[in-house]
């Protein structure tokens, strides 16, 4: 099939949705690859680029929208280009199908598919073609950096000959997947990273990217993430006050806000209140993700930075991954590339729109005249359901720890008792048995005692020696060449051959086991 | 038989057994301690040979050289992966060594009783006096030492050396046969025996029904044999336990051969300590029982890490699933030498998990290698040796030490499992069932409840395996299709030797 990828019409958009790279791999999967001219030089890549890498290059949009079956692209399609989609057309983009609802059922109506990228269900399978995520991800990095472009201070903490400079302070709201490449980014450059989500589950995340994470003092049963597919929900009232307090109490002292907290389909929450920023430093910057939402601080002006009259800078823009055009562009490319690997499951270039698999399902928002959104939910659950975890285990009091020693102890001298009284028990009652002749006592004796000692001896063996105990032991294990030692003298032929097939095996080992302990041993060395 | 002095002699080469093993709680002592174990079999060999009693001493000695030569053969050539295997085919000839010593004391106490019998006498029969009636003088000074010692015994006596060279048989019996098998399925195909043994878990129509009317055959046999049934008895005898040895270890599957091997070390020295007993040797009791407790706690250490009871280990196989197991969500992602190159180049801190595919595709050396690289540049290496990796206890840590790896940064899982979360890269290379989540998350799994290395909380775990699959235990493993899980695919050394270079 041709794949053909436009220039992005938007204002100010940079991306393209294919790379020389990925072209390569779609042609590996036998489809064809065609590029309007100029698609790619916004985000670096140049006709020649394209053509090296065998791509058509097409001279007009309209050309282009003719000849390619599918069309895959960034932004939604505009009014335009749903004029140019045809029946039996493929389109593959950004395509909300709430706030475009109108071109989606156009788009049926002409009996085009199109697959909407923000649809890609959120599970593990599904990742690789998540462009959402892979451009929030470009987004929590690229915010960070244009914080510290309007910010006029180090991000880390340094000691100079010329004084000391403390770290700047970052708050990260809400650690998706934006918000963790925000943390990231602010711990690698140094920076005193404080994140707040409101799935405190997300907590362990945050601290391993070496962000303090800011819990609320509130007790409510928090609901579970995983039954949003992993997307943060509405919180209570109750919930939305602590929160807010929590979040006035840090404001004066954090240079920097990154907010990014989105629920799907909703105007994002407000959580950066006025007062907060009337409370912030001057100079202190904040970067809203959400600004296209509305955004988290309502004094946010999408797609513009202000100032505000106390010195915060406050940054709406909302084309931070059209910003880095050619990071964007080729992680998401491959996102659609990994899209058409899966819609073309023999690699023969044939497109199997397979309406029974789940991701592709999910994204398909218009197929067969038919609009097919909302999706029946997936088959499986994009997160494992949170475990209840168990209580916290209580710090025991120290009467508690001595009761609980005393009972170990006990507990011990319990089954040390039991044992040693079934052990005496039982070499009482063999030597009970009637008849039972002195001079095998005498050995039983000997018996009982070196198993005893070989208990206590070989549990003190450290676990890294295991072998070189095997080995010895069977070299010892070969004592018994002193029983064919003893028989070889006879004066049966029989009993002599016997004895010396014995003595030989025995040897074997003997020597065997030694030297090959010795050789092992002496491979042991310390750093 | 002995006279004061060899028993003095017994009792110094009895101390340094003892000692020779205790000495092996920390590295440096063990290398003293191999020595202690030495000079006492030098001791306690050349008491019994220059002792009274023993005859042919010549002879003996140049049997020794000979087992010496091959001994010395076998130790000097032996690639330290193959360790296990020659652990097993050592602990046969001990059994089969048993099984000798035991047939020769059956026939001495015939051979004693036919010389009472051509006296008019009868072997055992106590006089009025509570003591043994002897032989005259002129024939008993004619007996060997062993036979001197019969000759003195009473019926009573009689019956229980002979109960306790029964049990020497057939434990040896069973060693023997056992170890051959273990050795041909560790071995492989590098087995240098005449025929093949299937390496997965096989057992004859009627499984351990078999294995059961063998035993009881034998409990059988021993009666007959008791109550003067004669030398057939001890033959069918030794051949039930020939058969026990190998049937039972035919039906054990691959992976639960050191719980095997370290039970046939047991079994090698239970069996010297009967025989010990029908001799009446003190000192071949005492180390019989010092074997024969360090195997069986071996087995114990085994069977704990790997969460099963002995007893379901020996008669083979996984018991079957309690419910459905859970179902693996996600995708296997592999990643090419490049990106675990860059991984490693960025981490801090590394964690190694070897486990039997390394011993396979003989990649310790390449291990070592990369180990050496990374410490160069101040990262924190460790390995974490899980108590079953490898096909032999400690298996790992020997392979390890033998591509120079220093024994300190060679971690027990104990020791290091708390560390995972503070780890920037875990490397499992050629291991599986021990670093399987589902032993903790599904109580379903057959592993449920097994001790596993959490290697999956570190920040990124990469997997060096052949291929997909489930390995040995047929068991799906969860921790291949975690996010944070990269598969390396291909041979373990190959997959090394190609990321060595890139790592600067």
């Amino acid at each position: 099939m041709k794949i053909g990828t436009p220039k992005e019409i938007f204002e100010g958009e940079n991306r393209v949705a294919l790379t020389p790279e990925s072209a390569t791999q779609l042609q590996k999967l036998g489809h064809e690859c065609l590029i309007e001219t100029g698609a790619g030089v916004p985000a670096g890549f140049s006709d020649a680029d394209y053509t090296a890498a065998g791509v058509e290059v097409v001279k007009t949009a309209a050309a282009l929208w003719k000849a390619a079956d599918i069309v895959a692209k960034v932004r939604a399609p505009d009014a335009n280009e749903m004029k140019r989609l045809r029946a039996e057309q493929t389109l593959i983009s950004f395509f909300s199908p709430v706030a475009d609802e109108a071109k989606m059922k156009a788009a049926a109506t002409k009996g085009a598919t199109v697959i909407a990228m923000e649809m890609i269900p959120r599970i593990s399978r599904a990742q690789k073609m998540d462009a959402l995520s892979s451009m929030a991800n470009i987004a929590g990095y690229r915010a960070v950096i244009e914080a510290g472009n309007n910010f006029g201070r180090f991000f880390t903490g340094q000691i100079t000959a010329a004084g000391k400079v403390p770290p700047a302070k970052v708050l990260v709201v809400g650690a998706g997947v934006a918000g963790l490449a925000a943390i990231g980014t602010s711990t690698s450059l140094g920076a005193i990273t404080l994140a707040f989500d409101v799935r405190p589950e997300v907590a362990e995340q945050v601290e391993s990217m070496g962000a303090e994470f800011v819990y609320l003092d509130f007790e409510e049963e928090q609901q579970d993430g995983a039954a949003t597919g992993g997307y943060a929900s509405v919180s209570s009232p109750e919930f939305r006050e602590a929160q807010l307090a929590k979040f006035r109490e840090l404001a004066p002292e954090v240079d920097i806000v990154i907010t990014t907290a989105l629920i799907p389909n909703r105007e994002a929450p407000e959580l950066w209140t006025e007062d907060m920023v009337a409370a912030m430093k001057p100079g202190s910057v904040i970067v809203d993700l959400a600004a296209e939402k509305g955004g988290n601080c309502k004094l946010t002006v999408m797609d513009q930075k202000i100032v505000t009259d106390n010195g915060v800078t406050i940054i709406g823009y909302t084309d931070f991954p059209s910003r880095m055009a050619a990071q964007a562009s080729t992680l998401y490319a491959t996102n659609i590339r990994h899209l058409m690997t899966d819609l073309t499951p023999e690699k023969d270039g044939v497109v199997n729109h397979n309406m029974e698999d789940d991701v592709i399902r999910g994204a398909t928002i218009a197929h067969a005249n038919e609009v097919t959104f909302p999706p029946p939910p997936p088959k499986v659950n994009a997160i494992a359901q949170q475990k209840n975890k168990p209580a916290a285990p209580k710090e025991l009091t120290p009467e508690e720890k001595r009761a609980a020693e005393v009972a170990a102890f006990k507990a011990q001298t319990k089954s040390q008792m039991t044992l040693l009284a079934a052990g005496g028990a039982l070499v009482l009652g063999v030597g009970l048995i009637p008849g039972m002749p002195a001079s095998f006592m005498q050995h039983f004796i000997v018996f009982v005692l070196s198993v005893f000692i070989g208990f206590q001896v070989i549990w003190n063996v450290a676990h890294s020696l295991h072998t070189p105990l095997m080995a010895v032991t069977n070299a010892i294990s070969s004592i018994i060449i002193l029983g064919a030692l003893i028989q070889v003298g006879s004066s049966s032929a029989l009993i002599t051959i016997l004895a010396g097939l014995g003595i030989f095996m025995a040897s074997v080992n003997i020597f065997g086991g030694f030297l090959v302990t010795r050789r092992m041993l002496a491979m042991f060395q310390k750093s | 038989m002995e006279n004061a002095f060899t028993i003095a002699a017994y009792v110094v080469a009895a101390i340094l057994f003892i000692l020779s093993l205790g000495g092996l709680s920390g590295q440096e002592s063990a290398k003293r301690a191999v020595w202690y174990g030495i000079v006492g079999m030098a001791i306690a060999v050349l008491a019994t040979l220059f002792g009274p009693g023993s005859g042919l001493w010549l002879a003996s000695l140049v049997l020794i050289a000979g087992g010496a030569a091959v001994g010395y053969q076998l130790a000097t050539k032996v690639e330290m992966t193959q360790m296990p295997e020659l652990v097993a085919i050592m602990h046969s000839l001990v059994g089969l060594a048993a099984v000798f010593v035991g047939f020769n004391a059956d026939i001495m106490i015939n051979y004693i009783s036919d010389i009472y019998a051509t006296e008019g006498q009868v072997l055992g029969v106590v006089g009025d006096d509570g003591v043994v009636i002897g032989l005259s003088k002129e024939i008993y000074e004619g007996l060997s030492s062993f036979g001197k010692l019969i000759a003195k015994k009473s019926s009573v006596e009689i019956g229980i050396l002979r109960v306790e060279l029964v049990l020497g048989i057939w434990i040896g019996a069973v060693t023997f046969t056992g170890s051959v098998i273990a050795y041909a399925k560790l071995a492989g195909s590098s087995s240098m025996l005449p025929f093949a043994v299937d390496t997965g878990a096989k057992k004859l129509p009627g499984g351990h029904l078999l294995n059961a009317g063998a035993a009881a055959l034998s409990v059988l046999l021993l009666i007959v044999y008791l109550s003067g049934g004669g030398s057939w008895a001890l033959v069918l005898l030794a051949i039930a336990g020939l058969f026990i040895g190998y049937h039972l270890i035919m039906g054990i599957g691959g992976a639960d051969m050191p719980v095997v091997v370290s039970m046939l070390n047991s079994y090698s020295g239970w069996a010297a300590a009967a025989i010990g007993f029908s001799l009446g040797n003190d000192l071949l009791i005492v180390v019989g029982a010092l074997v024969g407790s360090s195997g069986a706690i071996l087995s114990y250490i085994m069977c704990k890490a790997m969460n099963r009871s002995f007893v379901s280990v020996i008669l083979g196989g996984f018991g079957g699933p309690a419910g459905e197991q859970m179902a693996v969500e996600g995708e296997q992602i592999a990643i090419d030498a490049d990106g675990v190159a860059t991984a490693l180049n960025e981490a801090d801190s590394v964690i190694i998990i070897p486990g039997y595919g390394m011993a396979v595709a003989q990649a310790q050396g390449a291990v070592s290698e990369l180990v050496k690289k990374l410490r160069a540049k101040g990262k924190n290496v460790r390995f974490a040796i899980h108590p079953v990796a490898g096909r032999l206890p400690g298996h790992m840590n020997v392979l390890l030490a033998e591509a120079k790896v220093p024994y300190d940064i060679v971690m027990e899982m104990d020791e290091i499992n708390d560390d995972f979360p503070s780890t920037d890269v875990a490397i499992v290379i050629g291991s599986n069932d021990i670093v399987n989540p589902a032993a903790q998350d599904d109580p379903n799994s057959p592993i449920a409840g097994m001790p596993v290395l959490e290697c999956w909380k570190a920040k990124q775990v990469f997997v060096s395996k052949r291929g997909q699959g489930t390995g040995y235990s047929g068991i799906e493993n969860p921790l291949f299709f975690k996010d944070n899980t990269r598969m390396f695919y291909g041979d373990a050394k190959a997959s090394l030797d190609k990321l060595l270079p890139m790592i600067d």
